[in-house]
């Protein structure tokens, strides 16, 4: 399944720096979360997009992982070149990642 | 216990002014904030005020008060604001003009001054945080620099009987965190309570962000009457204890999800949330609805503040080029790629000097890479965009000047060519030992 399926999202711009928080719908999918949408995942699925470092951030009592990722933003929002500056969009790629349900879920 | 509203009347600069009228009538409110001052803003706020000493505030300054003040005078509710920009004085004076001519005459109005911290930046020759160099290396491309002050000067300006409070760069939440101060007389050193008004801030800042606006998402996250988003409030107690809330029949919704993204939008490490009067500490915070359209909100915390403040320094970076045409119909996509090449091309034979330049079919794979978009559907209309970074004007209109000629040499039936060419003023940060900022407050009678 999709990670759209169990999990909302949302982006936030500092500088070069993007951040994207991903939140369980259901505190019993934060598992899933937790074990499969990790960094070196989110780097790999923003290859050509996040040219520095993706740092995950874990929230529990919200259900909820928050990646920073350095050189994300084309330079910084105030200088890049990107028809979105602010990597606003940047959430909706990353619901598209594959998850494997959970023994509850299929 | 004591308890005070504050509604947050705009999220960034050019938003919705209805909603902050709404809450104004409605919303049982003491405080309106305003927050309406971008990173980049106040840069461009300078150069319009080194071409005119009166200017330099928000552009929306008179609509927002005019709209908001007869209400505001008649039930008492105070005003904080951020729209002072790069002469938070000239807009106090304007507002005391706009008060006048309302009949609002016994409104006490306070600047707070002291935020251009650009010649202790230069005294000091401090080192910028994004990239390697000095703010005396940016040399005539410095513009400005302007540090986040935090809440005490709007909170001693409330405590003086101020009813509209006017500052230039604060940090966004302690605008919301100066009422609450001021209410409830916390301690500068209560670190927890300051951690906790943050977090209130830091979710009322954005406004309809946590309302259901930047949220919805059909069929998963659905949002009623979007075009009616009622803008929220912060019910806060004397203990830090917080609901989100926003005016009954508004349009919108504060569930335990909007605040749980707004909650982290634009945050780093949960655990230090760098702010001017505390590191807020957003790890252990709960959130819970309590009704509808009611959340409550608990568990923010603090650290002991910084020695320094962050400095927003604004210089004039580069210049941007660009074009832009539509392709249509079969092989649409073909034509896009092949349009593209041929202004790769063109500006190679052309000789046009460039540090970084983009080639991208909008609809296809222009906001995250070709690589994530490789396996897309082929688009009935694709839109090809070329963007460079130049050193001049006059180098970054001969990008666009490239797309542009497409119509009559490009590939076939390309319509709609537009092209820009634009200055850029970015902005960096330093961080400035905080004693070096000196914030003031200046009344003006209306």
């Amino acid at each position: 399944m999709k990670l759209r399926e169990i999990a909302h999202s949302r982006t936030g711009d500092k500088g070069n720096t993007s951040n994207i928080s991903v939140i369980a719908y259901d505190a019993r999918h934060f598992a899933l979360l937790r074990d499969q949408v990790t960094s070196e995942r989110v780097k790999a699925h923003f290859a050509g997009v996040v040219e520095g470092e993706v740092v995950r951030y874990e929230l529990p009592n919200l259900s909820a992982l928050n990646f920073v990722m350095t050189q994300a933003l084309g330079g910084g929002v105030t200088r890049s070149l990107a028809l979105d500056a602010h990597g606003k969009s940047l959430s909706s790629a990353l619901l598209d990642l594959d998850i494997e349900p959970g023994p509850d879920d299929t | 216990m004591r308890t005070i509203r504050i509604g947050s009347g705009a999220g960034y600069s050019g938003d919705r002014i209805e909603p902050a009228i709404e809450l104004a009538e409605k919303g049982d409110i003491q405080y309106l904030v305003f927050e309406c001052l971008g990173e980049r803003t106040v840069a461009l706020a300078q150069q319009a005020r080194m071409k005119n000493p009166e200017s330099g505030y928000d552009p929306l300054l008179e609509e927002r008060m005019r709209a908001v003040l007869p209400l505001c005078a008649s039930k008492g509710i105070k005003i904080v604001t951020n729209m002072g920009a790069a002469n938070p004085e000239a807009a106090a004076r304007r507002t005391a003009e706009i008060a006048k001519s309302l009949g609002l005459s016994s409104l006490k109005i306070a600047a707070v001054v002291g935020d251009d911290v650009l010649d202790a930046c230069k005294d000091g020759d401090l080192p910028i945080m994004e990239f390697d160099g000095t703010i005396k290396q940016l040399g005539n491309r410095l513009l400005s620099a302007n540090a986040y002050l935090g809440a005490a000067p709007m909170a001693e300006a409330l405590a003086s009987g101020a009813d509209i409070v006017i500052t230039g760069r604060a940090s966004d939440p302690a605008l919301f965190l100066a009422p609450m101060i001021h209410a409830f007389g916390w301690a500068m050193n209560d670190w927890n309570l300051l951690g906790q008004g943050t977090v209130a801030g830091h979710l009322l800042e954005c406004a309809g962000q946590i309302t259901g606006g930047y949220f919805a998402d059909p069929g998963y996250k659905d949002i009623p009457d979007l075009a009616r988003l009622g803008f929220p409030i912060g019910e806060v107690g004397e203990d830090g204890s917080l609901v989100i809330t926003k005016v009954e029949g508004s349009g919108g919704a504060v569930t335990a999800r909007t605040c749980k993204e707004q909650l982290l939008y634009e945050v780093h490490d949960p655990r230090q949330y760098f702010q001017p009067d505390v590191v807020a500490d957003f790890s252990e915070v709960t959130v819970e609805e309590i009704g509808p359209d009611r959340v409550r909100v608990s568990g923010g915390r603090g650290h002991q503040r910084t020695d320094t403040l962050k400095v927003s320094v604004g210089y004039v970076d580069s210049y941007i080029g660009e074009g832009q045409i539509s392709y249509a119909g079969p092989g649409a996509l073909a034509r896009g790629r092949l349009a593209l090449e041929i202004v790769r091309e063109r500006l190679k034979l052309t000789g046009v000097a460039s540090s970084e330049l983009r080639f991208e079919l909008l609809g296809v794979d222009s906001l995250h890479g070709a690589e994530i978009a490789a396996n897309a559907n082929e688009p009935y209309e694709v839109r090809v965009r070329v963007a460079g970074r130049t050193e001049s004007l006059r180098e970054a209109v001969r990008i666009g000047n490239e797309v542009e000629t497409l119509y009559t040499n490009g590939p076939a039936a390309g319509g709609g060519a537009w092209k820009s060419a634009r200055d850029v003023v970015a902005v960096a940060s330093v961080l400035l030992p905080r004693e070096l900022a000196k914030p003031q407050i200046r009344f003006v009678g209306a």
